[in-house]
């Protein structure tokens, strides 16, 4: 951004001073390290300098918030005007216990609903199925049918929050779900706003519950972004999801990069269907996360945007800027959290708070410092959230917009994670795309890569983690801790058994039916499913039919 | 030693989180054991049958789902139903410490929890695999 003359003038100086200044210093005092690697394994330098930024052109990478490249984020005022929704991942045992968790939080100021399914749930089995002993309302809350939708909602007016549901292979029967408990409200489905994650390719490379495979999977998604464009316009119909894939050890550049790749995918399926790009694009929307390496996860975030707006305009043609705009939620980093001296996660959480935050999230779910040990207790989720609320109202980050930008380091990392993301994009382009290269087995290896890599530094003592291999003291086991009552399953059972000698199951089985047909042939699957829900077909029967029809997903291993 | 320990790492219930099972596998691969991983969503019928078709020394198991306490003791019943008691089992993940002493009596010979190095669990299996000795 300066000129050349300028530019010259500040690499000799910087040259003498290294030559000259410092190494002269290093020889009496050493650094610290021999290298300086970010906490995905990036080298750093030891200055940033406007050299570092020279082919950075304002306006055509920057731009102004609210517009293309939307670098600077996507709306024109960001936290001026609001700030972002402060919504906590929650859910355990039954609808009932949730539905009490989702009062108090939205009591205690939360903006935003976020449910946590069961293990059964998500893999679309009911409480009452084998497989699902020992697991129903472990990880969420257990959803069988309408019935439990409706508890879980119950008291809830539905046209005035925001739901976000993490729910993949079963995300069409969730949805069917929520709109028919919003009718029974007497609120219309064009009210409705939320996101369901929906986000099948994720779950192929790094969450597990998984389904279907790729193609009849890819066939639900887009009939989900079909049936929302025209019924539930305000929905986001899919979170296309990097956290996961993080979470499995991937490094910063890799999250982008595997994220934005499975954008392509879905991107690529819809149109291939048949939908115009500017319909469904602008309801997608996006879900990272933010781990430890503070400027690193700033720079991921502004790259991350910058990267998605250019592969819609330039590699789709969108016309309407919305469909460029990413706009995404953030959760802290779950795997960043330690079970040793777990208060000390509370520093980590603020700190990853401030990524997001910094780094122009939409919406952020904070963990909880107990998370590595259980589910978190009431109190410690209220440490969780009083962190955004300090963030927001009382560290004056949230007062001007991407208060970062134009920071040597800053700016130079956002291009070295497009770039490295852009790399990443172009060789699974080669292999065919993501759900190929996930089929081959490549994304997976790269992230379990990073894993072992990762892992291995901390055993070698390359990487400190504060309370694990450094400054670490003898622990009493803690105290407290959430426990999820183990009469869960028998209850959800029990209630199973009353659903379904009180509902009218020739109805049911009819709708069923219907809907095996409609899966048989190429019709858009979400009536007929939304049809079996409201005759309280459960979600077992449900994604039994379509088991029938599509068959099930076979994991390829990698080691 | 004459043939190198060989170890089942496996996943027993819904839970989707590998990360912790990979990268003990490769730990134990590259400290010269021979390692087979089931993938996810394993029963612990399917658990045990691969266990003994492998003919391995060690099951080591690994869950973040909080199925702990239904699962792991069934893998070691099943075991036991098959004369294969002499397999070390080991468990690993999301385990609150007040389960840790059920686990143990009903056979799970050691619990790994987060934060656990690699270099532990080698160690626990080297000195405790009963195949070999």
């Amino acid at each position: 951004m300066l000129d050349k003359e300028t530019l010259d003038r500040i690499k000799q100086e910087k040259k003498e001073w290294e030559e000259v200044r410092i190494a002269k210093l290093l020889e009496k005092r050493p650094e610290r390290k021999d290298n300086f690697v970010t906490g995905s394994n990036a080298e750093i330098n030891r200055l940033y300098t406007a050299a570092d930024i020279e082919n950075l052109d304002y306006l055509e990478d920057l731009g102004f918030p609210g517009e293309y490249p939307f670098t600077r984020g996507v709306q024109p005022t960001m936290y001026r005007g609001k700030f972002w929704t402060m919504r906590q991942y929650a859910g355990f045992a039954t609808a009932e216990e949730s539905n009490k968790r989702y009062k108090y939080l939205l009591e205690q100021g939360q903006t935003g609903l976020s449910v946590a399914f069961d293990l059964p749930t998500q893999i679309g089995y009911d409480s009452d199925h084998p497989l699902s002993e020992g697991e129903v309302g472990k990880v969420g809350v257990a959803i069988d049918s309408l019935k439990d939708m409706e508890i879980l909602f119950d008291g809830i007016p539905l046209d005035k929050v925001s739901t976000s549901m993490t729910i993949n292979a079963p995300a069409a029967v969730l949805l069917a779900m929520y709109i028919a408990v919003a009718e029974k409200q007497g609120v219309s489905a064009d009210k409705l706003n939320g996101t369901i994650q929906n986000d099948i390719l994720k779950e192929y490379i790094a969450r597990g519950t998984y389904i279907f495979p790729t193609e009849p999977s890819m066939r639900l998604i887009t009939n989900i972004f079909e049936y929302c464009s025209k019924e539930v316009p305000k929905w986001n119909t899919i979170s296309i999801s990097g956290y996961h894939i993080r979470e499995a050890g991937s490094t910063a550049s890799q999250e982008v990069a595997f994220t934005l790749a499975d954008g392509i995918a879905y991107v690529d399926a819809a149109v291939k269907a048949g939908l115009g790009i500017d319909d469904f694009a602008p309801r997608l929307s996006f879900f990272f996360n933010a781990h430890n390496d503070l400027l690193e996860e700033v720079a991921k975030f502004r790259a991350a945007r910058r990267l998605w707006a250019k592969i819609m305009k330039e590699r789709f043609g969108a016309k309407d800027p919305r469909s460029m705009m990413m706009r995404f939620h953030t959760q802290t980093g779950g795997s960043t959290l330690t079970a040793q001296q777990p208060d000390n996660n509370i520093v980590r959480v603020a700190i990853q708070t401030l990524a997001a935050v910094l780094g122009g999230t939409q919406s952020l779910h904070t963990n909880s410092r107990d998370e590595a040990l259980a589910l978190p207790t009431e109190e410690s989720v209220r440490i969780a959230l009083r962190t955004q609320q300090i963030v927001a109202y009382e560290s004056g980050v949230a007062e001007t917009i991407d208060p970062l930008a134009g920071s040597y380091y800053v700016e130079a990392m956002t291009d070295r994670i497009e770039k490295e993301a852009m790399d990443y994009i172009k060789k699974i382009d080669e292999l065919g795309g993501a759900p190929r290269a996930i089929d081959k087995g490549y994304i997976q290896k790269e992230i379990q890569d990073s894993a072992y890599r990762y892992q291995m530094e901390i055993e070698a003592g390359k990487r400190v983690v504060v309370g694990v291999n450094k400054f670490q003291i003898k622990e009493e086991p803690p105290k407290g801790l959430l426990k999820v009552d183990p009469s869960v399953g028998e209850l959800q059972k029990k209630k199973l058994m009353e659903l379904r000698s009180g509902r009218n199951n020739e109805e049911t089985a009819d709708r069923l039916q219907n809907l095996k047909k409609a899966a048989q042939g190429d019709s858009n699957l979400m009536p007929y499913i939304l049809e079996a829900v409201r005759a309280y077909a459960t979600l077992g029967e449900i994604c039994g039919v379509l088991r029938e029809v599509f068959g099930e997903y076979s994991q390829s291993v990698i080691l | 030693m004459d043939r190198p320990i060989r170890v089942l790492v496996a996943k027993p219930g819904l839970d989707g989180h590998d990360r912790g099972a990979k990268v003990i596998a490769r730990a134990l691969r590259d400290a010269g054991m021979e390692v087979i991983y089931t993938g996810l969503r394993q029963t612990p019928e399917q658990i045990v049958e691969t266990a003994i078709q492998e003919d391995v020394d060690v099951v080591a198991m690994s869950i973040l789902s909080g199925a702990h306490n239904h699962l792991f003791p069934r893998v070691v019943n099943l075991l036991r139903a098959k004369g294969a008691e002499d397999i070390l089992v080991v468990g690993g993940g999301v385990i609150p410490d007040d389960d840790i002493p059920g686990l143990k009596e009903a056979g799970i010979a050691e619990i790994f929890t987060p934060g656990t190095p690699t270099s532990k669990a080698i160690e626990f299996i080297k000195a405790n695999t009963r195949r070999l000795a």
